[in-house]
């Protein structure tokens, strides 16, 4: 525990609700509650607390209430809070800060800079409850073109087609491995991928054997820079591989899973030894160029007999734009793009507070280069990083992505409060740990039905936009950008989205 | 393509022209030419569809003494002559003239600024590199560059033996401007009357729109507009005229030229079937809607339509997929008609053998000497 740091929040236990009960010690894997015997009293240790509101809503009696902790030093616009804090931390330490989830500083939002467009007389809007609103998308590279035939029967295809996956709603779970996420989170996100007909990521973790017969054909497997997990049959059993280069959260580093989250199981599945650290390199090490990218692409498409699309995942960063398009050249059938509001179980908080580019720029340009350089059906873009709602989804569709990898959002579903705090492995809501007295707080056979229920809802309101706008299949707004205008934005900000003002 | 430069954002695009019209079309399925009158007075009945912002009209079999050569039909605005000089600077550059000549109008009719138009006959000459492609590859390229580049030049049509005539008014005074029942006969007509939202009275902004010897008349708004146009860029088609209407001439340029699908197999990506219908299909069929759908999402024509579309030899219509715009056929010996109105064909051929209106998505394809625009009765309402 550092010394001299004011608490971040207070726990304000009101007495004469409180029955002793032991909810809140029981909930608390920090340490926050504690019970003493002798005097029969329940106390509160403020400096552990993270504020994920475990207790406060499980108090039966409601007795609970954390909140920010109210003492402060001089307000100081330059020198925040957090800024003197992290200052006290590392002269106590001289470590790197770690954080989780995705970045929290107040960059602009984009997305709520854009609005979407609705018909009004010329063009009629179009009811979903009464017809119908289609949303099925098809991740990979599209043929130039086709050789149709005339015979007898009708019309017949002759040539071979290159590998797509078929998604029923443009919405895919984000890379979430097993190993920063419990089992039974991992798994939640499985079954409602299943569920729904659309995928979920594994991440670097790699798939668990009793999985890959039942959700393999829901997964998107990677293959990151530490290969863990990787062999033919994970390659072979999914339904797109990725290659990952790089994350939102962290730009330029690589993963970190620490040795006390490496449990018997997860070892086994990322085949380490149980108990070390998972350190992912920074770059992948046969990877140093972009002809190196060209050749592990098609090393996996060797490895999987050309029958499944391959996906490159990378950071947005500044030059994001010809990256992508060089991935694409590089024989890559999809690029997921991580924007720096991306989330992470585990990153340095400087990296993931300071480098990287919003996905809403960084979708505009790479959609925008590929068109230029006639590329764009070339390849899938799968966007990532911050989306919170359905509106956002369709907004990215309208700049020009494919369809769009939710993260944080999905975990907000499963209970995640974004205490930040998924790189202690202590998560009170049992997704971001591997301790069986926490993770068996998810139950998937719930948790994955509301994680199906969020998906529904949303592909409920995305029908609703799409048929204000009267167009009633989701390809008829991908990349139509005539249907977003911008609200708030500078000049060079509207060119870089290539959309109009509000009015224009 | 060359000679178009890119602005550097999107943003800079003007927006797209929205309208509702009136559409006709007629052919003789056996290539006998008949005057214009029957499309006048078609057209002239169906007047309230129409605003006289725009009246065009396309005529196939026009100049059987030029049939070999692209006829050019070029308007320059404000009747500029510097701006023709341009033009012709860079046709006698591309091309061999033939023949030209101001298409003439009747001057004793009164119309709303009226540009100079001029008819060119030409033959592509081309140069180095520009040997590898194809003639027609040539010569949309070229009326892209006039189009995008030359300012107050518009190309109005540039098929053989075919030609465009349009502009600002009801179709009628546009007839009687270019004296269409009087000076031309043709075995195809297509007509359209033009109710625009949007202000422009420019000449270049009314139907037909073409390409090559494809015009197209279409009503409705689409709403797919910005993804449609954005996936033809990919392909060198540049939309300058920004009418939903243009991207549909370039779609069925791609498709069913470059790409050489027959009319139902464009007709599937235009106005594909519902997923829950492709479902129910047999594995074949259900296959290829499946890949069209996959691969030519971007050309999906979404929001209401209905469009006419003719090529020599060839015309065909389409409603949008789920039937927002009405779009009717009728058929009479040789003779057959497609109309936005059932009335106006039952004004220029009261006693019809047919009449019915196919479903959404389903196309009236009418060919020379056959009768495969019958087809489309199976189902049809």
């Amino acid at each position: 525990m550092y010394s001299y740091l004011l608490p971040e929040f207070t726990i304000e236990r009101k007495t004469d609700r409180c029955i002793k009960c032991r909810v809140c010690e029981r909930q608390c894997p920090f340490g926050g509650h504690k019970y003493d015997p002798d005097f029969d009293a329940m106390s509160s240790f403020e400096e552990v607390c993270v504020g994920c509101q475990r207790c406060a809503v499980f108090c039966p009696t409601g007795a609970l209430c954390v909140q920010p902790h109210h003492s402060q030093y001089k307000p100081n616009y330059n020198w925040t809070r957090e800024k003197f804090q992290d200052l006290k931390k590392q002269a106590e330490t001289g470590g790197i800060i770690l954080t989780g989830s995705g970045n929290d500083k107040p960059y602009k939002v984009y997305w709520d800079h854009l609005v979407l467009n609705a018909s009004q007389v010329t063009n009629p809007s179009i009811d979903p409850l009464r017809e119908p609103m289609e949303l099925r998308t098809f991740l990979g590279k599209k043929n130039d073109t086709l050789e149709i035939e005339l015979n007898k029967e009708g019309f017949e295809i002759k040539n071979e087609l290159n590998p797509n996956k078929m998604i029923e709603l443009p919405v895919v779970f984000s890379a979430m491995s097993y190993g920063a996420i419990s089992y039974q989170a991992f798994k939640s996100l499985a079954m409602a991928a299943k569920e729904v007909g659309t995928l979920f990521n594994t991440g670097e973790g790699g798939l668990p054997l009793e999985m890959r017969g039942e959700y393999g054909g829901n997964a998107v497997v990677q293959c990151a820079s530490g290969r863990f997990g990787v062999d033919s049959e994970y390659l072979n059993c999914a339904s797109i591989v990725e290659i990952k280069i790089g994350q939102g959260a962290k730009p330029g580093i690589g993963g970190h899973l620490p040795g006390e989250k490496v449990s018997l199981n997860v070892a086994r599945n990322r085949m380490i030894p149980e108990g070390t650290d998972a350190i992912s390199p920074a770059p992948q090490h046969d990877i140093y160029s972009i002809e190196d990218l060209s050749m592990l692409i098609y090393a996996l498409k060797e490895a999987t007999n050309y029958t499944k699309p391959i996906s490159v995942k990378i950071a947005a960063v500044h030059h994001v734009a010809a990256i992508a398009s060089g991935i694409v050249r590089a024989g890559a059938d999809i690029v997921a793009i991580d924007g720096i509001r991306g989330g992470t179980g585990s990153a340095p908080k400087i990296i993931r507070d300071n480098i990287g580019i919003p996905i809403e720029l960084a979708l505009a340009a790479v959609d925008k280069r590929l068109r230029d350089e006639g590329i764009r059906n070339k390849c899938s873009v799968i966007a990532a990083g911050g989306f919170r709602c359905s509106g956002d989804i369709l907004k990215a569709i309208a700049l020009g992505a494919d369809a769009v990898y939710i993260g944080t959002a999905a975990l907000v579903a499963m209970g995640c409060t974004l205490c930040q705090k998924c790189y202690t492995g202590k998560c009170a809501w049992g997704i971001c740990t591997q301790d069986p007295y926490l993770s068996k707080r998810l139950n998937p056979e719930i948790v994955s039905i509301k994680l199906v229920n969020l998906l529904r809802s949303w592909e409920r309101e995305i029908k609703e936009m799409l048929g204000g706008m009267g167009i009633n299949a989701i390809e008829s707004i991908r990349g139509n950008r005539d249907h977003l205008r911008g609200v708030g934005l500078e000049g060079w900000e509207l060119d870089v989205l290539g959309v109009k003002g509000a009015g224009e | 393509m060359t000679g178009y430069e890119r602005k550097s954002s999107e943003r800079y695009l003007p927006d797209q022209g929205r309208e509702a019209c009136g559409l006709f079309g007629v052919m003789n399925t056996s290539g006998k030419m008949f005057p214009g009158n029957i499309a006048i007075s078609a057209i002239k009945n169906i007047k309230v569809r129409g605003n006289g912002l725009g009246g065009g009209f396309a005529v196939y079999g026009l100049y059987p003494d030029y049939k070999d050569f692209y006829a050019l039909h070029i308007m320059f605005e404000d009747k500029r002559r510097d701006v023709k000089t341009t033009v012709e600077n860079f046709l006698t550059e591309n091309f061999i003239v033939t023949y030209d000549e101001q298409i003439p109008t009747n001057p004793h009719v009164n119309i709303f600024h009226p540009p100079l138009v001029w008819r060119y006959f030409v033959t592509p000459e081309k140069k180095g590199d520009e040997r590898n492609i194809s003639d027609d590859e040539f010569v949309v390229d070229k009326v892209m560059h006039i189009n995008t580049s030359i300012e107050d030049a518009y190309v109005f049509s540039s098929g053989k033996n075919m030609g465009v005539f349009k502009g600002v008014g009801f179709p009628e005074e546009i007839a009687d401007y270019f004296m269409l029942d009087k000076m031309y006969e043709g075995y195809i007509w297509t007509v359209h009357s033009r109710f625009p939202t949007n202000t422009p009275g420019w000449w270049g902004g009314a139907h037909p729109f073409s390409i090559l010897d494809w015009t197209v008349v279409h009503n409705g708004e689409i709403s797919s507009y910005g993804t449609n146009r954005r996936f033809l860029e990919m392909f060198g088609y540049y939309c300058t005229l920004y009418t939903d209407t243009e991207v549909m001439a370039y779609a069925v340029d791609y498709l069913m030229r470059r790409q050489g699908y027959p009319i139902e197999v464009a007709s599937k990506i235009f106005a594909p079937p519902m997923w829950d219908v492709i479902n129910r299909m047999d594995e074949k069929e259900k296959h290829l809607n499946t890949t069209l759908r996959m691969v030519y999402g971007p050309l999906l024509l979404n929001g209401p339509f209905t469009v006419i579309v003719a090529r020599h030899n060839e015309m065909f219509g389409i409603t949008d997929r789920i039937r927002l715009r009405p779009i009717t056929a009728g058929a009479k010996d040789d003779m057959v008609y497609l109309s936005s109105e059932e009335a106006a064909i039952r004004t220029v051929a009261p006693d019809l053998d047919f009449a019915w209106t196919p479903h959404g998505g389903n196309p009236v394809v009418v060919r020379m000497n056959s009768t495969d625009h019958l087809l489309s009765m199976e189902n049809s309402i």
